[in-house]
C-alpha cells in the first residue's frame, strides 16, 4: 500500500465503535425527550416555562445567543486560517467548520423555540419590517448558514472524490459522495473554480459573522434596559464570540484526536497554538468585561448600582464570579504557561471556558430583566424571580444534543482531516497522468 | 357649574363633544359629579368616594360600576391600523387624587376580559426615595410618540395609529416578546397558556369578535395584550373604561388637538391649562418614548396616602372570582 492510500485509510471516515454508538444514542434520546417537550410546550403554551411578564426572555434566549457566539470563530478562524495560507492550520479548519456549522443552524432553530407563535413565522417574511432588529436577525442568520454550509461544502469536493473512490465496494455509500463531489475530477478548471470560490467564502463570511455578532447585541442593546443600554454590547460579543468560539474547537479537536487516533495530524503544536489564541481571546474579552461592569461600578446612577450589586454581590454573585473566573482569570492564568496549553489541561480549560460562555450569556440576559424602571407590582411572587423549568431544561438540553449530533454525524461521514491538502501538503499525492485523482 | 381656572363651563363643554362625536352620551352626572346611574344594581355596599370639589360621600358601590360596552363597534382591520382621523387621543392621570381606590383596574379588567395574572392597568406604590412622600401611581400603556415597542417589532404586529394610539394585531403577533423587553414602562403582558375568558365574557354578556380596537375580547395565546387606550369606547363617544370607572375622576381623557379632557364625572379642561397650572410632566420622558399619558404631581393631596394600602395588593392585580 503506498503512502497515500494508508493516508486515506486512516482519514476516512469510519463506522462507529461501541461508545460511538453509545454516545450517539445517548445524544438521540435527549433530542426526541427535548421534541417531547416542546411539543407539550405548544399544546399548553409557553406557560410550561418559568418565564413570566417580567423576565419574558430565558435560558431560550441565552442558549440562542450561545450558539450565535460559538459559530463565530468556528467559521471566522476558518476563514482566517484559511486566508493566511498557513499548513499548520489544514487538520483544524474543517473541525471548525463543522461546529460553526451545527451552532449556527442550531441558533436558528433555538429562536423558533422561543417564539410564542411558531406558526407564525412565516410573518417574519410576509411582514417583515426593517427596523427591527429581529428582521436583521432573521437575515443575517440565513445569510450565515449559506455561507457556512459553503465553506464547508466547496473545499470538501476534492475529499468527496477520493471516498467515491475508496469506498467503490460499498455501493451506496460511494454513490453518495460521488453525487456530493459534483462530478469531480479534479481538472484544471474545477480547481480554478473550486479555489475561487473559497476565497471569495472566506473573504464575505468575515463582515458576515461580525455583523452576526453585532446584530445580536443589538436585540438587546436597542432596548432601554438596564444592563442592555450599552454602546459597548457590540464588540462585547464579539469579543465573547471569540473566547467560547477557540474554546469549542479545542474541546471538539482533543476528542476527536483521542477517538480517532489522529495524533500524526493534530499534535501538541496545534495545542499549543491554540492555547495561545485562547489566551489573547481572553485577555481581550476581559477588557471588555472591565469596560462593561467595572466601569459603571463608578459612576452608575442608582438603579444601575442596584443592578450591578446584585450581580457583584447579591443573587447572582456566585454565578458571576464563576464566569468570571472560571471563564477568563483561571484561564488566561493557567495558560500563559506552556504546560498549561499541553492537550489535557488544554482541554479541561477549553470545557470549563464552553460551560461558563453559557452561563455567561444567562447572566446577560436574565438580571437585567429583574431590573425594570417600574417597581414589579401586582404579580404572583414566583414571577420576581427565574430559573428554568423541567420543559425549558429539556428542550434546551434538546437543542444542545442536537448540536453535538450534527457535529457527530458530519464527523462520521466526512473526512475530519482533509484529506487532499494533507496528502498535497505531505507530497503524496497520487494522481493519474492528467494531474486527475 | 364650577368655574375655577381651567375648568370649562359643563354645558359647554358637553355641546362641545356632542359636535366632535365623541364623548356624547356615556357622561350622565349627577348634581356631585359622581357617575350614579339608576342603576337597579345596588349592592347595599357603601364605598366613599371623593367629590370633584374634594368632599368626601358615602354611596352605594353597586352605584359606581358602569354598564359594560357592546359587540357593535368593530371596524375592519384596515381602519383599526389607521386609527382615526384628525384626533390625538391623551390622558392625564392627577396623581394628587388617587387614593387606590383600583375602580379603574377592576373596570379595565372586566371589560377586556383579563383573567391572567397581571392587569394591563395598574396603580402602583411609589416612592422614589426615603426623603419624599410615597404615593399611587395608576400606569398603563402610555401610547407613546416614540414607542420602543413599535420600532422593535419585527412583523407591524404592534403599531403606531395616526390618532396616537399604539395597538397590538394578535392575530399577527409571533410572540417574540422583544415588544416586552423593550417597552421601559412594563405594560405589556403575554398570554403564556389558552387565556380562559369564558365565564368573564359571560358575566356581561359579551360575545367576542377579534379587533385590535378592543384588546382582549378575545385574548390569543401565545401572543400580547396591553392596554389599547379603549378606542372601542371613544367610537361609541364614551369614555375609557378606567376614566369613567374612577371615583376620584383620576383620570381624565380627550384629544390634545382639540386641546381638552374630559374626567369621569363628565367635565372638561382646557389640557394645555391643566398642565400648566398644575406642572404636569411625563414618566421617563428623558427616555425620549415622549408619552400621550401625562402626570399631574402627587401634590396637595385631599387624602391619606396609608388609607389606599387598605386595597393594596403586592402579588395581585387581576382578581380572581371566588
Ligand atoms: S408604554 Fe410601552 S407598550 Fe405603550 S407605547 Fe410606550 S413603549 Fe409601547
Ligand atoms: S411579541 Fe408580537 S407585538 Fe411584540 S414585538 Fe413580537 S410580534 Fe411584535
Ligand atoms: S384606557 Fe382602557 S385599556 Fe387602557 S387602562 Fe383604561 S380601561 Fe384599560
Amino acid at each position: 500500500m503506498s503512502k497515500y492510500d494508508e493516508l486515506i485509510v486512516e482519514l476516512a471516515p469510519r463506522k462507529f465503535q461501541r461508545y460511538g454508538k453509545i454516545w450517539t444514542t445517548g445524544l438521540i434520546i435527549v433530542v426526541i425527550l427535548g421534541i417531547i417537550a416542546y411539543i407539550d410546550q405548544i399544546i399548553k403554551g409557553q406557560e410550561v416555562t418559568n418565564m413570566r411578564d417580567y423576565v419574558l426572555w430565558g435560558v431560550y434566549i441565552s442558549n440562542f445567543v450561545f450558539f450565535v457566539a460559538i459559530s463565530f470563530v468556528g467559521s471566522l478562524g476558518a476563514a482566517i486560517l484559511r486566508l493566511t495560507k498557513k499548513a499548520w492550520r489544514t487538520p483544524l479548519v474543517r473541525i471548525a467548520e463543522i461546529i460553526a456549522f451545527a451552532a449556527i443552524i442550531m441558533a436558528g432553530l433555538t429562536i423558533i423555540l422561543d417564539m410564542g407563535r411558531p406558526d407564525r413565522l412565516l410573518n417574519l417574511f410576509i411582514h417583515g419590517r426593517l427596523q427591527s432588529p429581529i428582521t436583521w436577525d432573521v437575515i443575517i442568520i440565513t445569510t450565515y448558514i449559506a455561507i457556512s454550509l459553503l465553506i464547508l461544502y466547496i473545499p470538501l469536493l476534492p475529499d468527496l472524490a477520493i471516498l467515491s473512490k475508496y469506498f467503490k465496494g460499498k455501493t451506496w455509500l460511494s454513490k453518495w459522495y460521488g453525487f456530493f463531489s459534483l462530478k469531480w475530477t479534479g481538472s484544471k478548471k474545477q480547481w480554478e473554480i473550486q479555489s475561487k470560490s473559497i476565497q471569495i467564502v472566506a473573504v464575505l463570511i468575515i463582515p458576515v459573522a461580525l455583523i452576526l455578532q453585532t446584530v445580536d447585541a443589538w436585540l438587546f442593546s436597542t432596548t432601554y434596559r438596564i444592563g442592555w443600554d450599552s454602546t459597548n454590547f457590540g464588540p462585547y460579543f464579539i469579543a465573547g464570540a471569540f473566547v467560547v468560539g477557540t474554546g469549542g474547537l479545542i474541546s471538539v479537536m482533543y476528542v476527536l484526536r483521542k477517538a480517532y487516533h489522529l495524533e500524526n495530524h493534530i499534535t501538541n503544536m496545534h495545542f499549543d497554538k491554540m492555547g495561545r489564541l485562547l489566551v489573547f481571546a481572553c485577555l481581550v474579552y476581559l477588557y471588555f468585561n472591565i469596560n462593561e461592569y467595572l466601569l459603571p461600578a463608578f459612576t452608575a446612577p442608582k438603579a444601575e448600582t442596584e443592578h450591578l450589586d446584585e450581580l457583584f454581590t447579591g443573587l447572582y454573585a456566585p454565578l458571576f464570579w464563576f464566569v468570571t473566573i472560571g471563564g477568563l482569570i483561571l484561564p488566561i492564568l493557567i495558560l500563559i504557561f506552556p504546560k498549561g496549553r499541553k492537550p489535557l489541561p488544554l482541554f479541561i480549560i477549553a470545557l470549563l471556558v464552553v460551560v461558563t460562555s453559557w452561563w455567561k450569556r444567562y447572566l446577560i440576559v436574565v438580571p437585567s430583566l429583574l431590573h425594570p424602571f417600574m417597581p414589579m407590582q401586582g404579580v404572583p411572587e414566583s414571577w420576581h424571580s427565574y430559573f428554568p423549568s423541567l420543559h425549558e431544561w429539556a428542550i434546551v438540553s434538546g437543542t444542545l444534543a442536537m448540536a453535538l449530533l450534527i457535529i457527530t454525524i458530519l464527523v462520521r461521514y466526512l473526512p475530519i482531516i482533509p484529506i487532499y491538502r494533507t496528502a498535497k501538503e505531505q507530497g503524496i499525492l497520487e494522481t493519474d497522468k492528467e494531474g486527475q485523482l | 357649574m364650577k368655574n375655577k381656572k381651567g375648568l370649562i363651563k359643563q354645558d359647554s363643554g358637553r355641546r362641545k363633544f356632542l359636535k366632535m362625536g365623541i364623548f356624547a352620551s356615556g357622561a350622565a352626572v349627577t348634581a356631585v359629579g359622581l357617575n350614579v346611574f339608576a342603576d337597579d344594581k345596588t349592592t347595599g355596599e357603601k364605598v366613599k368616594v371623593m367629590t370633584t370639589d374634594g368632599k368626601t360621600v358615602e354611596v352605594d358601590s353597586g352605584s359606581l360600576e358602569k354598564e359594560s360596552c357592546c359587540n357593535s363597534h368593530a371596524v375592519s382591520n384596515k381602519e383599526a391600523r389607521e386609527g382615526m382621523p384628525g384626533k390625538k387621543f391623551v390622558m392625564v392621570v392627577d396623581l394628587s387624587r388617587c387614593r387606590n381606590a383600583l375602580k379603574c383596574q377592576d373596570s379595565c379588567n372586566k371589560n377586556h376580559f383579563i383573567t391572567g395574572h397581571n392587569a394591563w392597568l395598574k396603580v402602583y406604590n411609589m416612592r422614589e426615595s426615603a426623603d419624599t412622600a410615597p404615593y399611587w401611581m395608576p400606569m398603563m400603556c402610555q401610547h407613546c410618540d416614540e414607542p420602543a415597542c413599535v420600532t422593535v417589532c419585527p412583523v407591524d404586529a404592534t403599531f403606531k395609529r395616526r390618532d396616537g394610539i399604539v395597538l397590538i394585531d394578535n392575530e399577527r403577533c409571533i410572540g417574540c416578546r422583544f415588544c416586552m423587553a423593550a417597552c421601559p414602562y412594563s405594560t405589556r403582558i403575554f398570554n403564556w397558556s389558552e387565556p380562559d375568558q369564558k365565564a368573564a365574557m359571560e358575566a356581561v354578556d359579551h360575545s367576542p369578535k377579534y379587533s385590535p380596537e378592543h384588546a382582549g375580547s378575545p385574548s390569543i395565546k401565545g401572543t400580547v395584550d396591553k392596554c389599547d387606550f379603549c378606542p372601542h369606547m371613544t367610537r361609541q363617544g364614551k369614555l375609557p373604561h378606567c376614566v369613567s370607572a374612577c371615583p376620584n375622576d383620576v383620570f381624565l381623557y380627550g384629544d390634545a388637538y382639540e386641546d381638552t379632557v374630559t374626567n369621569g364625572s363628565g367635565q372638561s379642561y382646557r389640557l394645555s391649562k391643566l398642565l400648566e397650572d398644575k406642572a404636569g410632566y411625563r414618566y421617563l420622558d428623558r427616555l425620549g418614548t415622549h408619552p400621550s399619558v401625562y402626570y399631574l404631581p402627587p401634590a396637595e393631596r385631599s387624602d391619606d396616602f396609608v388609607d389606599g394600602l387598605e386595597n393594596y395588593t403586592e402579588f395581585e392585580s387581576v382578581r380572581k372570582p371566588e
